[in-house]
C-alpha cells in the first residue's frame, strides 16, 4: 500500500512538466465538484475551471488554436448559456431534495467505478502504437484556416448548416405561444 | 493485487506526461460526466455532465493526435479539427437543450427530471 | 441569322408564349391577347425572312437533326432520329400558316370580346399555331406524326371552345375521332415504313423508294396509309364529315383551322410525301380528290347556314388540291393551297364579321342587303368570292386553272381517267353558283330580318384590317404563282427551278413524276430514266400546253355561267324578286334537294353502318354474355359461396382465434409486463444505459484480453 503511494508521488513529482501536474489537479478537482456538487450554480462554476484546464491541456498537446476556441466558445458561450438556463429555470431559495437521488447516486457511483476500472485496464494493457511526441507546431491558425476550406470543406459546411438549423430550431422551440 | 497495481503504475512512471496519463485523465472525466448524468435531478446538471463527457472525447482526440504513431508531421491537423467540430456540435447541443429546458420550465414549472413524468401511466 | 435559327425561333416563340399565357393569362391585362398577337407578328416576320432566305439563297436545304434517340430503336442500329427540315415548301407553308394565324389572332380581339374563356382561347390559338409549325418544320414522319396529333388535340380544344353547347362539344369530339381514324391509317403506314426502311426521315424514305428498298404491296399499303391520315385531316370524302360540324367553333377558329392550317396539313403531307407514293396510290389520291371536290360542291349548293356553305366549299377546294397532287401537279396543289388559304380565310373572317354584326345569326335566310351597312366587308367578301370562283385575273383563277390543266393533261394522256377533269370542271360551275348564291343572299336585296338589319354595323378595325389584307391577297395572290411555278419542274423556267428548288427533292420528284403521270398504267414496270431536262420536253409537257388553254377557257366559261345562274336565282331585281324562284325549283326537284340538304344522308349512313352495327354486335354480345357466360360465372359464384362458408369457419376459429387475437393478446401481455420498467424517470434510463454500456465494454475487454 505504501509503495503505491510512493509511486503516485513519484509520478506526480518526477514529471518535469509542472504545468501538467497543476492542470491535472485543477481539472480533476473541478470536474469532481461539477459532477457531484449539490448546487447547480456551484457545478457550473466548477465546470468553468474544468474547461479552462482542458484549454491548458490543448496547449500542452500542441494546438493553441483549439485552446483559444475552447475558451472563447466553451467558456464564453456554452457556459454562459448554461448559466442563463440556470437563472431562468431555477427558483431561488429552493434547495435540492437530497434523499431522492441517493440510491441512484450510489448505484451510479458503483457502476461508474467499475466502468473506470475497465477503462484503465484497457488503457494500460492495450498495445498502443505510441510514437515520438513531436514538439508543438509553431502556429496552427493558418493551416487550420486553409484546411477548413479545403480538406474539411464538407464537414465545415455541414457544421455551419447544423448551427443554422439549431438556431432556427431553438428559436422555434422557445417562441412565444399565445394561449 | 498490489503487484498488479504496481505494475500498472510502472507504466505511468515510464513517461508521466505520456499517453497513458492523459487517457486516464480522460477516462476520469468521462466517468465523472456519467455520474453527473445519473445522479443529478436537475436537467442542467445533466447537461453539465454531458459537457464533461464531450470534453473527455475532445481530449481523447487531441491525445491520440498528439501521440500519433511515429509520424513527425501531420498536414491534416485531424485532432484540432475534430476538436473544433465537436465544440461546434456542443454549442448546437447546448442551444437546443436550453430551448427544450425553457419549454419544460414553461410547461411544468420545473426542470427537475423526476417531476416530469407525464409519460408514466 | 441562319435559316435554322429562324426556323427554331418560329417554332419556339408560340410554344413559349403558350406556356406563359397558359400559366399567367389571368394576371396579364386583357388576358395577354396583345402578347399573342405580337408573338404571331414576330413569327410572321421571321417566316417572311425565312421565305426570302430560302427562295433566294443558294437554295440548299437546311436540315438540322436532333440526332438519334437511342431508346426509340426498335431494332439495333435503327435509332429513330428527328429534326428540322427547311426547304421551299416549308418556307411557303410557314408564311401561309403564320400570316393567317396572325390575322386570326387580330380578328379575334373583337370577335371574342367578353368571352368567358378569352385567355384560354388565345392559349388554344397559340398552341394550335405551334403544333402546325411543328408539322411544317418536321424533317421526318415521326416528328410530323407527333405534331400532327397535337394539331388534332388543339383543334379539339378550339372547336369545343364553347363546350357548354352540346353541338359544339359533339362537333369537337367528332372532329377528333374522325381525324383519329385517318391517323390510324397513317400510323400503320409509318410502322410499315420503319419496318421496311428502318428510318422515318423523308430523305431515307425517298431514297428507299428510288432504290427499291420499299416496293410492291407494302409500298402501296404504306402510301395509302399515310394518305389516309391526310384524308382525315384534309377532310377528304369518307372522312370529311367532321369539317362542316366543326363550324360550331368560333368563326375565327374556322378561318384558322379550316382555311389555312389544319386542313392544309393533310395537303401538305400529301405534297411532302408525293415522291414517296407509287402510281396506284397516286391514282387513288386523284380520284378521292376529284370525287370530294364534286361531292362537297353539290351539298354546298343548298345549305342555308353561311358557315356551312363555306365549310363544304372548303371540303370541295381541298378536293381540288388533292386532285392536283394526285395527278402529279405538285406545284398546282401547293399553289392552290396558298391562294385558297388567303381567300378562304378572308371568306371565313368576312362571314365572321357578318355574324358579329348580325348578333351571331348564321342563317342566310335572315340576311340580305348588308352591303349598305357593311360596305368594306362587302367589297372584301366579293373579292374573296371572285377569287374562289376563279374569276379571270384573281388568284383563285390561276391556281385552280393550274390544277384543272394538270388533271386535263393527265386525262389526255390517259383517257380512262376522264372522270377527274370532268369532276373538276363541274365543280367550277357549282362553286360559282353557290358562292354567288351566298353573296347575293347575304349582301344584296332587301333585308329579310329588318330588326337585326337595323342593328348591323360595319365591323371594327381589328376585323377590317385582316379582311382588307386577305381581300387584297385574294386578288394579287395569283402573283405568287410565279414562286410556285418556279417550283414546278414541268413549267420550263429551268433556271428558276435550279435556283429555287435545289433540295435534291426535285430531281427525285421529277423522275417520280414522269414515272407516275406518264407511265402510270402503260409502262409501269419500266423505271423512268428521264432526267429533269428530258422530262421538260416529254409528252406530258405537250399535253399540258394544250390542256392549259382549254382549261383556262372552259373554266372561265363555266365560272361565268355559274355566276349567271346564281344571279338568275338569287339576285333580287327592283321588284324584290329574283328571275327564278329557287323555292319552286327546289320543290320541283324535291328528292334531290332533300338528298343534298341532308348531305347525302352520310351522317345517317355512318350512324347506321358503324354506330348501329356496333350496337347490334354489342347487343348480341350482351345477350351471349347474359345467357352463357353469366350462368357459368354464377355457377362458379355458387361454388365460391359454398367454399367461402367453409373457409369462414376456419377463419373464425383458427385464424382469428389462434392467429390474430392470440398474437394481439400476447403483445398486450408483454406490453403490460414491460411497462413496469417505463417509469418516466430520466435518470433511471441513464442508469440503464450506463449499465448496458458497462456490460458491453466489459464483454469487449474480456473478449479482447482473454483470447
Amino acid at each position: 500500500m505504501k509503495e503505491i503511494i510512493v509511486r503516485l508521488v513519484q509520478i506526480l513529482s518526477e514529471g518535469t512538466n509542472i504545468s501538467f501536474v497543476l492542470i491535472t489537479v485543477l481539472v480533476l478537482a473541478s470536474a469532481t465538484v461539477a459532477a457531484l456538487s449539490r448546487s447547480v450554480v456551484q457545478a457550473a462554476f466548477a465546470l468553468f475551471f474544468t474547461l479552462l484546464g482542458m484549454a491548458g491541456y490543448y496547449v500542452l498537446l500542441g494546438s493553441g488554436f483549439l485552446a483559444i476556441t475552447q475558451i472563447v466558445i466553451y467558456v464564453g458561450g456554452i457556459l454562459v448559456l448554461l448559466m442563463f438556463g440556470i437563472l431562468l429555470t431555477n427558483r431561488p431559495l429552493q434547495r435540492e431534495k437530497a434523499d431522492a437521488g441517493r440510491l441512484y447516486l450510489v448505484a451510479g457511483a458503483i457502476g461508474a467505478v467499475l466502468f473506470l476500472g475497465v477503462l484503465v485496464h484497457v488503457i494500460v494493457a492495450a498495445p498502443w502504437a505510441v510514437g515520438v511526441a513531436p514538439g508543438a507546431p509553431a502556429g496552427d491558425v493558418r493551416p487550420i484556416g486553409r484546411l477548413l476550406f479545403d480538406r474539411y470543406l464538407l464537414a465545415f459546411e455541414v457544421a455551419g448548416m447544423t448551427l443554422l438549423l439549431c438556431l432556427v430550431g431553438a428559436a422555434y422551440l422557445v417562441r412565444r405561444r399565445d394561449q | 493485487m498490489t503487484e498488479t497495481i504496481l505494475r500498472q503504475l510502472d507504466v505511468f512512471l515510464a513517461d508521466p506526461t505520456g499517453l497513458h496519463t492523459y487517457l486516464v485523465v480522460s477516462a476520469l472525466l468521462f466517468v465523472l460526466g456519467l455520474i453527473a448524468c445519473m445522479a443529478r435531478r436537475n436537467a442542467i446538471g445533466i447537461l453539465i455532465g454531458i459537457e464533461l463527457i464531450l470534453n473527455a472525447a475532445i481530449l481523447n482526440f487531441m491525445v491520440f493526435w498528439h501521440f500519433r504513431g511515429g509520424q513527425a508531421t501531420d498536414s491534416t491537423l485531424a485532432g484540432p479539427m475534430m476538436g473544433i467540430f465537436l465544440i461546434v456540435l456542443a454549442a448546437c447541443e447546448a442551444a437546443i437543450a436550453l430551448a427544450v429546458l425553457l419549454n419544460l420550465y414553461f410547461n411544468f414549472g420545473t426542470v427537475e427530471v423526476d417531476s416530469i413524468r407525464r409519460m408514466k401511466r | 441569322m441562319s435559316i435554322l435559327a429562324i426556323a427554331i425561333l418560329i417554332l419556339c416563340l408560340p410554344v413559349a408564349m403558350f406556356g406563359v399565357l397558359a400559366l399567367f393569362h389571368n394576371r396579364i391585362p386583357r388576358h395577354g391577347d396583345f402578347l399573342a398577337i405580337l408573338t404571331l407578328g414576330a413569327c410572321l416576320l421571321f417566316s417572311t425572312i425565312l421565305f426570302f432566305k430560302a427562295f433566294f439563297s443558294d437554295g440548299s436545304t437546311a436540315v438540322w437533326g436532333f440526332g438519334a434517340v437511342g431508346w426509340l430503336a426498335a431494332r439495333a442500329g435503327n435509332a429513330l432520329s428527328s429534326g428540322i427540315l427547311v426547304d421551299n415548301l416549308t418556307a411557303a407553308m410557314l408564311v401561309v400558316v403564320t400570316l393567317i394565324s396572325f390575322l386570326v389572332h387580330l380578328f379575334s380581339v373583337k370577335y371574342m370580346e367578353g368571352d368567358v374563356r378569352y385567355g384560354r382561347y388565345y392559349c388554344g390559338l397559340l398552341f394550335f399555331t405551334a403544333s402546325m409549325v411543328g408539322v411544317v418544320l418536321a424533317s421526318d414522319l415521326l416528328w410530323l406524326y407527333m405534331s400532327w396529333e397535337l394539331v388534332g388535340l388543339s383543334s379539339y380544344i378550339l372547336i369545343g371552345h364553347w363546350y357548354e353547347k352540346k353541338s359544339a362539344s359533339d362537333a369537337a369530339i367528332k372532329a377528333f375521332i374522325t381525324t383519329r381514324i385517318g391517323d390510324v391509317g397513317m400510323l400503320i403506314g409509318l410502322l410499315i415504313c420503319y419496318w421496311k426502311v428502318g428510318s422515318l426521315q423523308y430523305a431515307d424514305l425517298f431514297a428507299a423508294v428510288q432504290t427499291g428498298g420499299l416496293a410492291g404491296g407494302w409500298h402501296t399499303i404504306a402510301g395509302l396509309g399515310i394518305f389516309f391520315g391526310a384524308m382525315g385531316k384534309s377532310a377528304q370524302f369518307p372522312l370529311h364529315v367532321w369539317l362542316p360540324d366543326a363550324m360550331e367553333g368560333p368563326t375565327p377558329v374556322s378561318a384558322l383551322i379550316h382555311a389555312a392550317t389544319m386542313v392544309a396539313a393533310g395537303v401538305y403531307l400529301t405534297a411532302r410525301m408525293l415522291p414517296f407514293f407509287d402510281s396506284t396510290t397516286l391514282v387513288f389520291i386523284a380520284y378521292i380528290g376529284g370525287f370530294t371536290a364534286l361531292f362537297a360542291a353539290t351539298i354546298a349548293v343548298v345549305q342555308d347556314d353561311i358557315k356551312k356553305v363555306l365549310a363544304y366549299s372548303t371540303v370541295s377546294q381541298l378536293g381540288y388540291m388533292v386532285l392536283g397532287l394526285g395527278v402529279g401537279g405538285y406545284v398546282s396543289g401547293m399553289f392552290h393551297l396558298t391562294t385558297h388559304a388567303f381567300f378562304k380565310a378572308g371568306l371565313f373572317l368576312g362571314s365572321g364579321a357578318v355574324i358579329y354584326a348580325m348578333h351571331h345569326e348564321q342563317s342566310m335566310s335572315r340576311y340580305g342587303g348588308l352591303r349598305r351597312k357593311m360596305p368594306v366587308t362587302t367589297v372584301c367578301y366579293l373579292l374573296a368570292t371572285l377569287a374562289l370562283v376563279g374569276f379571270p385575273g384573281f388568284s383563285g383563277f390561276w391556281s385552280k386553272d393550274a390544277i384543272l390543266a394538270d388533271s386535263l393533261a393527265y386525262a389526255m394522256l390517259h383517257p380512262i381517267h376522264a372522270f377527274l377533269p370532268i369532276a373538276g370542271f363541274v365543280t367550277v360551275f357549282l362553286t360559282a353558283f353557290y358562292m354567288f348564291r351566298q353573296f347575293f343572299l347575304t349582301f344584296t336585296g332587301k333585308p329579310r330580318d329588318s330588326h337585326a338589319y337595323e342593328h348591323a354595323r360595319e365591323a371594327p378595325w381589328q376585323m377590317l384590317v385582316p379582311l382588307i389584307v386577305l381581300g387584297a391577297l385574294a386578288v394579287v395572290g395569283g402573283g405568287f404563282g410565279g414562286w410556285f411555278g418556279a417550283m414546278n419542274p414541268k413549267r420550263g423556267g429551268e433556271e428558276q427551278v435550279d435556283a429555287i428548288v435545289r433540295s435534291g427533292y426535285v430531281s427525285t420528284w421529277t423522275s417520280r413524276l414522269s414515272l407516275s403521270s406518264v407511265s402510270t398504267l402503260s409502262t409501269e414496270s419500266t423505271p423512268s430514266t428521264s432526267e429533269h431536262g428530258e422530262s421538260a420536253h416529254g409528252p406530258e409537257v405537250e399535253a399540258l400546253h394544250k390542256a392549259h388553254y382549254i382549261a383556262m377557257g372552259l373554266s372561265t366559261i363555266l365560272g361565268l355561267s355559274g355566276i349567271g345562274f346564281g344571279a338568275l336565282f338569287y339576285f333580287e331585281r327592283r321588284n324584290g324578286r329574283a328571275l327564278f324562284d329557287p323555292a319552286r325549283v327546289a320543290a320541283r326537284f324535291a328528292p334531290i334537294h332533300r338528298l343534298l340538304w341532308n348531305k347525302y344522308y352520310l351522317d345517317e349512313i355512318y350512324m347506321l353502318c358503324f354506330v348501329m352495327s356496333f350496337r347490334g354486335i354489342a347487343w348480341l354480345a350482351a345477350w351471349f354474355d347474359r345467357l352463357v357466360i353469366d350462368s357459368i360465372v354464377n355457377f362458379f359464384g355458387l361454388l365460391g359461396v359454398a367454399g367461402s362458408w367453409i373457409v369462414e369457419i376456419f377463419d373464425r376459429y383458427v385464424v382469428d382465434g389462434l392467429g390474430v387475437n392470440g398474437a394481439a393478446r400476447v403483445t398486450a401481455l408483454l406490453g403490460e409486463g414491460l411497462s413496469f420498467s417505463e417509469t418516466g424517470r430520466v435518470r433511471q434510463y441513464i442508469v440503464s444505459m450506463v449499465t448496458g454500456l458497462l456490460v458491453a465494454a466489459g464483454a469487449c475487454a474480456f473478449a479482447y484480453f482473454a483470447f
